[in-house]
């Protein structure tokens, strides 16, 4: 059983870190205000959101048929198609292929649906040695860290920090932390590990079934330099990344990176119709790992739309100031949020609750998944499932009964205005009362508004419904 | 179930053809509505007036480098002028007509082999105005690898050949032709070290683009 | 035309002034409003708990005391929005009664904007005005149901244009000069229980926000819903900052700063 994660705690730290979180904030900030650049300056822009999401869901809706369609245009093509009911089974097949090669070194691409699976730590245990090449997956795979973003996997590392990491492990100077310089280190580092490389992994972005085709989108070129030089590469695709038509892509390839990191595209957007050649493998392997299951649900089958952009990530002014850690799960933020309690409710449970409902997240959204109420319907499905704590039941049910009876309801305000009037300071404001830990409370008045309206406005005709 | 063999002469496992099952099942277990898509609405999409000059505006703003050039000869003048290409010791060219490599790339039988390559100059087959990139054809290139391990890149492209946006770029695409194709859009980038922009992570450390008539 | 003034219920028990200066707005506007003395809540703590049993009785509460009159208004976004988007799964698709509720309760500003037509608003109707002096500098805070819910204004997000009705009801005021912020719509942290949940980032979102408006140079922080201005109130107070905070309703009828909000 995966452990509970409790995000205030877990948040804490970092939050609390003023200069760090305040820094972190700022960062993925302006990010936002790049994606915010880039959207204004498409004038259909809502228009495509609209469009890329009723493409999302027909796929889902479809999505036997488009599978079906994929697999055979794909096996066409001479490429492999594998298929994987859970994460175990994705790294088995993996593994598979790699000893069938007598792999030693992988050399890897970003691929969120493998940190998903736990790959790396798989092939590891299992004696592959495996480079991640997107730059910042480095950086977190040398610290023995987790990426802490879906797309900017280092954001919540200063260059001093790298510094010191590639210090250790690449040699570079003592408090060096000039990205120029650091980039470079990584660069000539990492162009001795795509040469050894013997297979290349990669992640999907978007798969075509009409075509059967592959597509992955980067900016540092790792993903090709990964797999145009070994001769065989394995993508990992998760089932939903798949879409109707080759003309569909131009909807998303003008969505994903505008989006994501607020550039019109990316550098490189490598479109892979079938192996390299006839020495050449090209493997794809799909996975569902609780997909299927997902589609099921009419509430949260739309975030099965999601495209991996890590645009909500960047507006959540949750996620800007606790870092993607403190979610403790592959996919944090907002759409971590709603796709992680899918997975386990019981270990997730607090996730749904670290939102205040701003609904920026549903704003970003390239495919138009109503996070936010993806969010609140998520907080229903937990109580119904008996997983809020006991103590948050008991007030619920308290301040139920308090709304439905007038006189209780102003009773209960009068007692709490008198008392908050009347106590010492020291038994209002101290730290079992959570909400003055950072704030004041506030000043109680003498008079409620119904106090007043009954002294000042009251006509008999008034009295009508629900007064007790 | 015994699935066919597939290319490579080994009949798939057993496990994923089971999961293949398992999978189609669980899908189709529910049918889930969905209203009909139709078309894309081509009103609504933005199509450039000058199409060249929103090119221009959008590579240079993913950091790539134009060069308007009348003939063939001065793309070769140009790449002379800059210092990198003067230093360079192992040059590939697909433009023989403008610049001289000294790399034969379709001799080279290893993709490894070309480790070394200081400059790639290669052939694009359209210009993308709203976003600077330029559509690649795989089948143009003997190794792929040819436009990300060299040091630079340079494109030789058409200006009359250009579109406004990527509807247009896919319609045009049209059946893909060849196992491998890309937009490449400026040189490789990476920001992963606090924000900062560094061009030239894994691929080209810079991007020029010549625009022959 | 019967209106009937839907006051939040912790308005009702803290910040009395705020519901006292909407019905004397709508009062001034020659509108005929009563104040329901049976209503409490809309049910919103509960439902955002997730606790659907404990607001469905509330919910239902609610739309039997407002379902006779012709219009509702409120002095908050978030609770209009409540009952605007979030009461569908309380009630039966064909309850006329609801249905009406539903389509008839207004956020203030909405109200003033739209049916009213002051500010930029459609509907002219001739004698409604605001005609108040308040000579401060003034910054508005959006509160998220109210601009993301309830569309009161352009959000920074989306690509599409629309009205800003506080915006446009706060330039009738004399004398008044809005003060720009850096980040226009980002969430004050409040959240309802979010704000015990997850106090820490509850506390930094506030402390960030009370950041942005005192920046601008400004000397009261505005907002439509009470609920954020409480909790940047709660920040000022403890943080001794010299920056006010009022409810758009409070300035619109006229009030002075200081004022003892409640």
């Amino acid at each position: 059983m995966l452990p509970i994660v409790d995000h205030p705690k877990a948040a804490r730290d970092f939050v609390t870190d003023e200069s760090r979180s305040q820094w972190h904030d700022d960062a993925l900030w302006f990010v936002r205000t790049k994606r915010d650049r880039q959207a204004g300056s498409v004038p259909e822009w809502e228009y495509l959101r609209e469009r890329a999401s009723a493409i999302k869901t027909e796929t889902i809706a479809n999505l036997a048929d488009y599978l079906e369609q994929f697999e055979a245009n794909a096996t066409a093509r001479g490429v492999v198609v594998h298929w994987a009911a859970d994460a175990k089974e994705h790294n088995e097949i993996v593994l598979d292929i790699l000893r069938r090669h007598d792999t030693q070194r992988i050399i890897k691409s970003k691929s969120m649906l493998t940190e998903e699976c736990g790959l790396n730590h798989f092939l590891e245990e299992n004696d592959i040695d495996v480079v991640d090449t997107d730059l910042g997956e480095r950086i977190v795979q040398l610290r023995g860290e987790t990426p802490s973003h879906i797309v900017l996997p280092a954001i919540h590392i200063k260059k001093e920090e790298v510094g010191d990491t590639f210090h250790t492990h690449l040699g570079t100077d003592a408090g060096a932390s000039d990205p120029q310089y650091l980039t470079e280190a990584a660069r000539g580092h990492l162009r001795g590990k795509f040469l050894a490389g013997e297979v290349g992994i990669t992640g999907v972005n978007f798969g075509v079934a009409e075509t059967g085709g592959v597509v992955v989108c980067t900016n540092e070129g790792n993903a090709d330099l990964g797999v145009s030089l070994p001769r065989v590469h394995i993508a990992c695709m998760g089932i939903e990344k798949l879409i109707p038509r080759l003309d569909d892509l131009a909807v998303f390839t003008r969505l994903l990176a505008r989006s994501a990191t607020g550039q019109p595209i990316t550098s490189y957007t490598s479109h892979f119709h079938g192996p390299r050649d006839e020495n050449s493998e090209l493997h794809i392997i799909l996975v569902d790992n609780g997909r299927t299951t997902l589609r099921q649900s009419d509430t949260f089958r739309a975030s099965m739309h999601c495209i991996r952009c890590g645009a909500c990530m960047n507006t959540c002014p949750v996620y800007r100031r606790s870092g993607g850690h403190s979610y403790r799960a592959t996919v944090p933020g907002p759409i971590g949020s709603v796709l992680s309690p899918s997975k386990d409710a019981r270990s997730h449970k607090s996730l749904p609750y670290a939102c205040s409902l701003c609904g920026s997240c549903s704003d970003v959204c390239p495919v138009k998944i109503p996070l936010h109420h993806q969010l609140l319907a998520w907080r229903s499905e937990l109580v119904g499932k008996g997983l809020l704590p006991w103590s948050k039941r008991v007030s619920m049910k308290a301040a139920s009964t308090l709304f439905r009876h007038p006189t209780l309801f102003a009773l209960a305000g009068r007692m709490g205005r008198t008392s908050l009037r009347v106590l010492p300071r020291f038994a209002t404001h101290n730290r079992l009362n959570t909400w003055t830990k950072a704030r004041e409370l506030p000043t109680p008045p003498k008079q409620s508004f119904r106090d007043w309206y009954a002294a000042n406005r009251d006509r008999p005709d008034d009295k009508r419904r629900g007064d007790q | 179930m015994i699935a066919p063999e597939n290319k490579l002469g080994r009949g798939e496992p057993a496990a994923t053809t089971r999961s293949r099952q398992s999978i189609m099942d669980r899908l189709r277990s529910r049918e889930i509505p969905s209203p009909d898509l139709g078309p894309i609405d081509e009103s609504r999409l933005t199509v450039f007036d000058d199409p060249l000059s929103a090119f221009l505006e959008s590579l240079k703003f993913v950091g790539g480098e134009a060069h308007l050039v009348d003939h063939p000869g001065r793309v070769g003048e140009i790449l002379n002028s800059i210092e990198a290409f003067g230093n360079a010791e192992r040059i590939c060219s697909q433009f023989p007509e403008g610049v001289q490599g000294n790399v034969d790339a379709g001799a080279v039988a290893d993709p490894h082999d070309l480790s070394t390559l200081d400059w790639m100059i290669a052939g694009g087959e359209f210009l993308v105005a709203e976003n600077g990139s330029i559509w690649i054809e795989g089948a143009t290139l003997p190794h792929r690898v040819l436009l990300f391990i060299a040091q630079y890149l340079a494109i030789v492209v058409s200006r009359e050949q250009i579109v406004s946006n990527m509807h247009q770029a896919y319609a045009r695409i049209g059946q893909p032709k060849s196992p491998f194709g890309i937009f490449v859009s400026g040189p490789s980038k990476t920001a992963d070290i606090e924000q900062s922009l560094v061009l030239g992570a894994h691929g080209c450390r810079k991007l020029q683009v010549f625009l022959l008539p | 035309m019967s209106v009937a003034l839907f006051v939040p219920c912790y308005v009702d028990q803290f910040y009395p002034d705020v519901a006292i200066a909407s019905l004397e707005l709508l009062e001034k506007l020659g509108i005929d409003v009563v104040y329901p003395g049976g209503q409490t809540c809309c049910g919103q703590p509960m439902a955002n708990t997730g606790c659907n049993d404990d607001t469905a009785p509330v919910a239902r509460r609610f739309v039997d005391i407002f379902a006779d009159y012709d219009a509702v208004v409120c002095p908050s976004g978030s609770c209009t929005a409540m009952v605007r988007h979030h009461y569908g799964s309380y009630f039966d698709d064909d309850d006329v009664a609801f249905r009406h509720v539903r389509e008839k309760t207004y956020e203030l500003c909405e109200y003033l904007h739209d049916v009213v037509g002051i500010g930029d608003g459609i509907a002219d109707q001739a004698g409604a005005s605001i005609d108040v002096q308040f000579p401060h500098r003034v910054s508005v805070h959006q509160s998220c149901h109210g601009l993301r819910e309830l569309g009161l204004g352009s959000q920074s997000e989306t690509m599409s244009e629309s009205p800003d009705k506080v915006l446009s009801l706060l330039k009738l005021v004399g004398g008044i000069q809005i003060m720009p912020l850096q980040r226009v719509d980002e969430c004050c942290g409040f959240g309802g229980t979010f704000a015990v949940n997850e106090a820490d980032v509850s506390a930094a979102m506030g402390r960030d926000r009370v950041g942005d408006h005192l920046q601008s140079g400004s000397e009261v922080i505005v907002s439509a819903d009470m609920s954020c201005l409480m909790h940047l109130q709660g920040i000022t107070r403890r943080q001794k900052s010299p920056v006010h905070v009022m409810h758009v309703a409070q300035v619109l009828a006229g009030r002075n700063v200081p004022v003892t909000s409640n």
